[in-house]
């Protein structure tokens, strides 16, 4: 049976009635600091950004490539934590109009209790959140958990995975389906082309939900590529390489050729 | 007892520990591996054939030594050694890397990837890569191949590429986060050879069960050598592989184990490695797999240290943290000072070199000897010999001769 939509859902299918592609950006919470990511967030909103991971910092970001490795470890390293990354949360639902998702790794949850996790991410205004190093058969109490505070646990597709095995990822799924588009961590290139193609119709024989796609999306010719085909459109760490290349400026006009 | 009879359901789990969590797109490939693995274990021939190769390649059986000078010494329980450092390569380290190469060419991959901190399980990868053909790549932290250079020669020698890790730390943790990179990026042709009995299942148990070699010799030679079953078995504790290794051997007799983690200055100093001798340790779940780390109270881990890098580890495996749970394995940590002084002891009573990560188990042994009575037998598992690293161990020892020695080549290399 299909579980409860989430309002994470409503909130997508009501923005895609006006938009045939969503943006979905990510920022790492303290990295350079709050106040650059705050700066970030606001040119976001000006592009009509949809949704935002913000991701808590972790010392092991195994399934990161170098930009956010790097980031993860310098907000660390400058005292960033969970704390501070929910107090930042709050500040940023209550002001923004586009929602929040928490991304992280699983130790941070699970460090401070699920029960205390999930309070604490709908007290400050997270929609969901997006734990990939969490394997679904793991999920099950954060899940139970998460459904009375109407949070969504997003669920990542792969093109690994097996008929049966996206089976069981479309049964767990809420809110929107993660499609990670490639092999390998954040920030390397994915060829847009027929496998893609090929994989995200796998993926939405198994779901009804919004898909998202994520992983090596960089470029107007991959949002191209994917209108149609895709729900939302994840733009990871193409942003933060903007910011770091030339600031505000730089970002403005990385997301400037895509919307 | 079986410490692989899971609970239906919870493949995986040892007690609260253990289990796999890792991003999604490994799914498959650990899948595979999971079955790979079953199916050698549940075959006999696999482990004939395993058995062979460490006879014919590594010289196994390793013997077990009676240590009569030391005890004599020492002036109570007898000791003995169990042999680990007379394997090829230099440590236990050679049976789960040969035994993963088996494993690698049923799967039918030409690719191995492996994270190595002392350098002895990268060493003994490269050397098995090149035995089966393999292309090889080790990720190693940039401190530890500052402080390793020779096992870094040699894996390069024997025809590895070894990779410098500049994030995080920059030792064995980092290594492994690289690692697990690589692998969702080349999972096709690649096998992880994980060096240690901790990560995702089936990791504990695969490397559990290739080094169920020691403790299966150990105790039938134990017996012919001593007359008896010892009465306590020792055993260093970094990830926990020689340790569960020589365990499994004695699980069901009456015989106390003993866990030796990396003291390093000390309870309370913050500068050691013991996840469960000291109290610094939480639950938490890293590197694809719950048991207790060293880790700050928002979850990220700490630093650790030893003179040893080999116990170097945030972690410790799932299956000791079970049976230390269930009181049937005794945690207790040596400190840096105490293996030094324990290496010196026992190169000059016994002409044995242990590597530093092996002196930790000797160092709890000579403490707890003489308490013992003269009827009682004691083993130390010696996982590895300290000949090899020279330089750590002149280092550790504070040697001025090789200092001298260092300095004269130095200037013999133009510096």
């Amino acid at each position: 049976m299909a579980p409860e939509q989430v309002s994470l859902e409503k909130y997508l299918r009501d923005r895609l009635r006006h938009k045939d592609l969503l943006l979905m950006t990510h920022v790492v919470c303290g990295y350079p600091s709050f106040e650059a990511n705050w700066r970030e967030l606001e040119i976001m909103a000006e592009f009509d950004v949809d949704l935002v991971e913000l991701q808590f910092p972790f010392s092991e970001p195994s399934a990161d490539g170098p930009l956010f490795v790097k980031a993860n470890q310098e907000a660390i390293s400058n005292g960033v934590s969970p704390a501070d990354c929910f107090g930042f949360m709050r500040k940023v639902s209550e002001h923004f109009p586009f929602k929040v998702l928490m991304m992280g790794y699983y130790n941070t949850a699970f460090k401070m209790g699920a029960e205390t996790f999930v309070k604490r991410l709908a007290e400050a205004g997270g929609c969901g959140y997006i734990l990939p190093d969490l394997p679904v058969e793991e999920a099950g109490e954060l899940h139970e958990l998460s459904r009375p505070k109407d949070l969504a646990s997003i669920v990542l597709m792969t093109p690994t995975n097996t008929e049966a095995r996206l089976k069981i990822l479309g049964e767990a799924a809420e809110g929107f389906v993660y499609a990670v588009a490639r092999k390998g961590v954040t920030g390397g290139k994915t060829e847009m082309g027929d496998d893609l193609d090929a994989f995200v119709s796998r993926c939405r024989a198994h779901t009804r939900l919004p898909i998202g796609v994520g992983f090596g999306v960089s470029q107007k010719s991959d949002l191209d590529f994917l209108r149609g085909k895709a729900d939302i459109a994840i733009i990871g760490t193409a942003a933060l390489k903007a910011w770091e290349e030339g600031g505000g400026d730089n970002l403005r006009s990385l997301l400037g050729s895509l919307v | 007892m079986s410490l692989f009879d899971f609970v239906e359901g919870r493949e995986g789990y040892y007690g609260e520990y253990g289990g796999t969590f890792l991003p999604e797109i490994l799914t498959a490939t650990i899948e595979e591996l999971r079955l790979c693995f079953r199916s050698s274990k549940e075959d006999p021939a696999f482990w004939a054939e395993f058995a062979e190769l460490m006879h014919t390649y590594s010289g196994r059986p390793t013997p077990v030594s009676y240590l009569e000078n030391l005890s004599n010494k020492l002036g109570g329980a007898r000791i003995f050694v169990k042999r680990e450092d007379l394997n090829h390569t230099g440590s236990h380290k050679i049976n789960n890397v040969m035994g993963q190469g088996l494993i690698c060419k049923r799967l039918g991959k030409k690719r191995v990837i492996a994270e190595t901190g002392a350098g002895q399980h990268g060493f003994a990868t490269a050397t098995m890569a090149a035995r089966f053909g393999f292309d090889c790549k080790i990720y190693m932290g940039e401190v530890d191949i500052a402080r390793q250079r020779p096992n870094v020669f040699w894996m390069e020698n024997l025809g590895a590429e070894v990779v410098s890790v500049t994030d995080g730390q920059r030792t064995l943790k980092d290594a492994i986060n690289e690692c697990l990179r690589d692998w969702v990026t080349n999972m096709g042709d690649t096998h992880y050879v994980l060096g240690t009995a901790c990560g995702p299942h089936p990791f504990p148990e695969m490397v559990s069960f290739f080094q169920s070699i020691i403790g299966k010799e150990a105790r039938e030679q134990i017996l012919k050598e001593a007359g008896k079953l010892p009465d306590r078995v020792f055993a260093c504790v970094g990830g926990g592989s020689n340790a569960i290794g020589i365990f499994q051997g004695f699980i069901d007799d009456n015989v106390e184990l003993v866990g030796v983690e990396a003291g390093g200055y000390g309870a309370g100093s913050g500068l050691h490695a013991s996840r469960l001798a000291y109290e610094d340790a939480s639950v938490g779940v890293a590197q694809g797999f719950k048991t207790y780390f060293l880790q700050n109270d928002d979850g990220n881990m700490l630093e650790t240290h030893s003179i040893a890098a080999g116990l170097d580890y945030i972690g410790i495996n799932p299956i000791l943290t079970d049976l230390w749970e269930k009181q049937r394995v005794r945690f207790e940590a040596a400190t840096d000072e105490m293996v030094r002084d324990t290496l010196k002891l026992v190169m000059r009573t016994e002409g044995l070199i242990p590597a530093l990560e092996s002196t930790h188990a000797f160092a709890q042994a000579v403490l707890e000897a003489p308490k013992m009575s003269k009827h009682e037998v004691i083993l130390v598992n010696q996982s590895g010999r300290g000949d090899k690293d020279i330089f750590t161990v002149a280092d550790a020892i504070e040697d001025d001769h090789w200092k001298q020695f260092i300095k004269d080549k130095a200037v013999e290399y133009g510096a």
